[in-house]
């Protein structure tokens, strides 16, 4: 079967490549251009170890083909940290609450996690648990990661207002 | 899990993609949000030889008031319309319905006409349709047709549209005056396919008689399903003269097709099946009868 060029911005990176129509989004992130930080799961769309952010919208890599985000943004697990390496909130107040163990769904936990809170900055218990009801973890047992999605919130808020402080001063 | 070869084809407009649907016909899918399609071709449950991508199709995704109808363009993304304020304020049975398809990251992606189209048996939009009574726009090169939603679903996964017709839009009737609607569905994780639920549309006259009902199911049946006989039964009566409990039992009493699967037997499904029916239209009555807008 005849391959198609697809140019997408990867983590603010263009990367090309000349792909068969059937390959996901998710194989070329990991084949195509090396960032193997996504994870396949079950590679059907139940487990959501494979969340990427496509041009900002939270979605599963494994249910979208390549040729289809040809000419958008994807941010993997591996845009999420500061330029310098610094962890994000998110991916800190993972760490700190124990929200992780063996690691495989955490990039998905991550993306989510960061969509969620861009669009409701201060989540209930019960908003979290239904946000993160598309992200199995058979490690943790959730309480982490639900803890470190309010540990995040706090950070963020925290960083926002800091942010704040240091412009009104300048 | 990965899809077998296929050719990949992404037109820029409605009548291109007719087109290109007219020359390959049954060899040829129409691709909108994936959710179904995809995991179903990763599965090799299904196969085509070519995919006709409309999810960039920019014409399919506007919502939009039209006299005493909304309609909603096919490729309109499930998150869309459950933050359109158009649609909270004229149809709210769809807003109602959003957060229980799948989970948000589906939501960013999946569509509702992709999701009238599969025509799952526990789609929610499928069901709220058919409660509402709407219409359904089918474009091929022959035109627009219309479809009433009673029309569309005839089997498991299979509808009324022809191989040369794409669904296009989606025109939901906006119901006014006192009115309640709510949606209720049990699954063992949220986001999962129903075991089985119930959307519930009802309007009272100002002597609170019932003057409009829709009831549809999900889960109970090879298709989304009107629950035709519990409709009847309080259509045109006082609001509270039938029971929820026996208006959930009238919707589950001509139920012949109900799934039995490792999710339940046909039986568990019947009583799940009763109960959410009457907890929505219990639901919708206090909202109709109190005007409560928190549903």
């Amino acid at each position: 079967m005849h391959e198609l060029p697809v140019e997408v911005s990867v983590n603010g990176q263009t990367y090309r490549g000349q792909v068969e129509p059937r390959v996901t989004l998710a194989d070329f992130l990991r084949e195509n251009c090396g960032l193997t930080g996504t994870h396949l799961g079950c590679e059907h769309g139940a487990c959501g170890a494979c969340t990427v952010l496509l041009d900002g919208q939270a979605v599963r890599s494994c249910l979208i083909f390549a040729v289809q985000v040809d000419g958008q943004d994807v941010t993997t697990v591996e845009g999420i940290a500061e330029p310098d390496g610094c962890l994000s909130p998110v991916q800190a107040a993972l760490k700190e609450c124990h929200g992780l163990q063996c690691g495989f769904c955490t990039p998905g936990f991550v993306t989510s996690i960061t969509a969620l809170l861009r669009d409701n900055p201060a989540p209930t218990d019960e908003e979290i648990r239904e946000g993160l009801s598309g992200n199995f973890c058979r490690c943790t047992g959730y309480q982490g990661i639900i803890n470190a999605v309010h540990r995040a919130a706090e950070l963020s808020t925290r960083e926002a207002q800091r942010d704040l402080e240091v412009h009104a001063q300048q | 899990m990965k899809a077998a070869p296929f050719a990949y084809h992404r037109p820029a407009s409605v009548t291109d993609a007719v087109a290109l649907l007219g020359e390959y016909g049954d060899d040829a899918k129409i691709l909108a949000g994936g959710q179904s399609l995809v995991p179903m071709l990763a599965m090799r449950l299904t196969h085509f030889g070519n995919l006709i991508d409309i999810s960039r199709v920019h014409e399919l995704t506007d919502i939009d008031r039209i006299g005493d109808e909304v309609r909603i363009g096919a490729a309109t993304p499930h998150a869309f319309v459950g933050l359109d304020d158009e649609v909270a304020e004229s149809v709210p049975l769809l807003t109602l319905a959003t957060p229980h398809i799948g989970h948000f990251q589906i939501r960013t992606r999946g569509t509702l006409g992709g999701a009238i189209a599969h025509a799952d048996p526990a789609a929610e939009y499928a069901a709220v349709a058919l409660a509402l009574d709407a219409t359904i726009e089918a474009t091929s090169a022959r035109g627009v047709r219309e479809i009433p939603a009673a029309e569309f679903f005839t089997g498991l996964w299979e509808t009324a549209l022809a191989s040369d017709e794409i669904l296009t839009a989606v025109r939901f009737p906006v119901w006014s005056g006192r009115c309640g609607f709510a949606v209720q569905e049990f699954a063992r994780r949220h986001g999962d396919f129903a075991i089985a639920g119930a959307v519930v549309g009802l309007q009272l006259g100002d002597d609170d008689r019932v003057t409009r009902c829709g009831i549809g199911l999900l889960g109970l049946g090879s298709t989304p399903l009107r629950a035709t006989a519990a409709e009847a039964a309080v259509l045109g009566g006082q609001v509270g003269a039938v029971t929820p409990e026996e208006i959930g039992r009238l919707a589950l009493s001509d139920l012949t097709e109900i799934p039995a699967d490792l999710q339940g037997t046909a039986e568990y499904r019947r009583r799940v099946g009763a109960t959410m029916v009457a907890r929505a239209f219990e639901q919708a009555r206090t909202q109709a009868t109190e005007g409560a807008i928190d549903a």
